[in-house]
């Protein structure tokens, strides 16, 4: 049955976005059920974390718990973190190696499979008690998610989506492929921040180029990111993913800076180490943000690579975990540069910080006027592909593909 | 070998220094607590643990403690906001060289303008100082947070 929900669309369409959807409890748990936890692929984690038979790790699908696990014969594997008897959450560590899953209140286990192993007592102590004669182990396996692995990175889902290349599209899944080559990938590490404002916040952050030259005086500051460079936008046909692909430019005043108030022309870094790009694909793009529906950012940033996963925790906050990475083929001074590129990503990042304050601002002023309505209207009201950075047209795509599988 | 009375007090006086110039300024003498060649990362327990190189923040000499006040007090945008260091268990340990193994306690708290204050971080200094013409400077700092998690966004260093 189709619920009700306090959110009429305005009929200018997705050029207008109701300040409420960011708010609303209601809305809240429909995107849990229909988008977490519906036909969608989301990502839970690196093969590379998980190399050896027996690891797991633990990470969400939108507000659950969800365990990946490498079974003995090296396929990979999902299930939900929460025991079949009373809902117990199973691993209380973000990762490990383990060859049952024991709940810590009556020891019930379950392999890697999630599938139950063990009931104590299932038979009775001295004949008394035990489960009743038609308990059936085997209906009480953890509810098993859909895995599916891409060139080292591990997506799953609680329903049956259709094939992750078909899912992603034909040029999403090129842009994928680019920084996923099938190279083995080495782990960098971890950030997790807990950023006080609605999960669709950062989405959209991510596919609007608009505000990425203005907003970040430290990336147009050191020719980063810029408006007058070559770039585009591109969308997968549902409008869900997208791509925002541009090149780096120079330390100097233009056009496009000239309505940066503050942009400082005059900074020169005392340790240029910091900022030390090399070319490391093979096309001459410098950035590319991918947004991968409903969960997924892949960042390359110059040489500094990330996965940001976003965990949706209540209408007014999400956790934002990225994974920083390289290739196990790197040298040290490629995987020094890196780290060294990683202060401007992250919870301290020179530039994310940014994003993670002015979210932080939005959230508070869609909270307190929730039957306003935002304009995102720069480069037009569609939602084509555009081959420049003074556009929203990422964000209407966004929008189309989010009202179709909400029904708003 | 551990410290002396005197050395003890005057490795104290260091902390309460860093503390009051990042909590009330100026901002810019910060870097001048380091030593030229230093280090500093700010690092979460879980990367620390499992020997994962990622900081959040990663200074490898005094000059880019320069070039993040610089982005802090020019580029970054954020609220504007206080913070308050609280820095315990200060205990050193002479090495050698001369030099001083440091560990320290700390826990900063954040106040923003329509919030109560919260906890913004906590965790352990792990530490190297040692003695340049006459002044006690860091060589080595790790900031390493227990949280895992940061509530929103570091801006100023901890």
């Amino acid at each position: 049955m189709k619920q009700e929900t306090p959110v009429v669309w305005p009929s200018a369409g997705v050029s207008e976005v109701p300040y409420r959807i960011y708010s609303d409890p209601s809305i809240f748990e429909q995107e849990m059920m229909r988008i977490f936890e519906g036909e969608s692929w989301s990502y839970v984690g690196l093969a590379a974390e998980i190399p050896e038979a027996g690891d797991y790790l633990v990470t969400m699908i939108g507000r659950r718990s969800v365990v990946i696990t490498r079974g003995p014969d090296g396929a990979v594997h999902g299930f939900a973190n929460r025991c079949a008897h009373r809902g117990v959450k199973l691993c209380r560590q973000h990762r490990g190696n383990a060859r049952f899953f024991v709940c810590p209140y009556h020891q019930w286990s379950y392999d890697a499979r999630g599938n139950l192993r063990g009931v104590p007592f299932i038979k009775g102590v001295k004949g008394k008690g035990g489960m009743p004669e038609d308990f059936d182990r085997a209906s009480h396996d953890l509810p098993k998610l859909a895995v599916t692995e891409r060139n080292g990175v591990i997506f799953a889902s609680f329903a049956e989506p259709p094939p992750f290349e078909s899912y992603l599209g034909e040029t999403n899944l090129r842009y994928f492929d680019r920084v996923f080559d099938g190279r083995q990938l080495s782990l960098l590490g971890y950030s997790r921040q807990l950023i006080p404002g609605n999960w669709k916040l950062m989405f959209e952050n991510i596919k609007d180029p608009y505000h990425a030259s203005l907003l970040h005086v430290f990336l147009v500051t050191f020719g980063l990111f810029r408006a007058d460079q070559e770039s585009q936008v591109q969308m997968d046909d549902t409008g869900g993913h997208a791509l925002l692909i541009s090149r780096r430019g120079e330390q100097k005043k233009s056009d496009a800076t000239s309505d940066i108030a503050n942009l400082r022309e005059d900074f020169v870094l005392s340790d240029k180490r910091l900022l030390d790009p090399v070319k490391e694909f093979p096309d001459d793009a410098t950035v590319v943000m991918q947004t991968i529906w409903p969960n997924l950012i892949v960042q390359q940033q110059s040489n500094t690579l990330a996965l940001r996963q976003i965990r949706p925790r209540s209408p007014g906050a999400f956790e934002l975990a990225w994974t920083f990475f390289g290739y196990a083929d790197d040298d040290e001074a490629m995987t020094t540069r890196r780290l060294r590129q990683a202060n401007l990503m992250s919870s301290a990042g020179l530039v994310s910080a940014d994003d993670s304050e002015v979210i932080k601002l939005a959230q508070d002023g869609v909270d307190q006027y929730p039957d306003h309505v935002g304009v995102v209207q720069m480069g037009g009201r569609g939602t084509e592909n555009e081959n420049h950075m003074v556009t929203e047209t990422a964000v209407r795509a966004f929008y189309t593909h989010y009202r179709r599988v909400m029904g708003l | 070998m551990s410290l002396d009375p005197l050395e003890q007090r005057r490795l104290e006086e260091l902390y309460a220094i860093y503390g009051e110039l990042l909590d009330d300024g100026p901002l810019e003498d910060w870097p001048s607590l380091f030593t030229e060649e230093c280090t500093y990362l700010v690092v979460p327990r879980d990367n620390f643990e499992q020997d994962l190189p990622l900081a959040i923040i990663r200074c490898e000499s005094r000059g880019m403690l320069v070039d993040r006040v610089r982005s802090v007090q020019e580029t970054i945008m954020f609220e504007p906001r206080y913070l308050r260091h609280q820095i315990t268990n200060i205990r050193g340990t002479k090495r050698d060289d001369g030099g001083i193994d440091v560990i320290a306690n700390y826990l900063v708290v954040e106040v923003l303008p329509e919030d109560l204050p919260k906890i913004l971080s906590v965790g352990r200094y792990l530490d190297v100082v040692v003695e340049e013409a006459g002044e006690l400077l860091f060589e080595e700092k790790w900031v390493i947070y227990d949280s895992v998690l940061v509530p929103n966004t570091i801006v100023y260093p901890l």
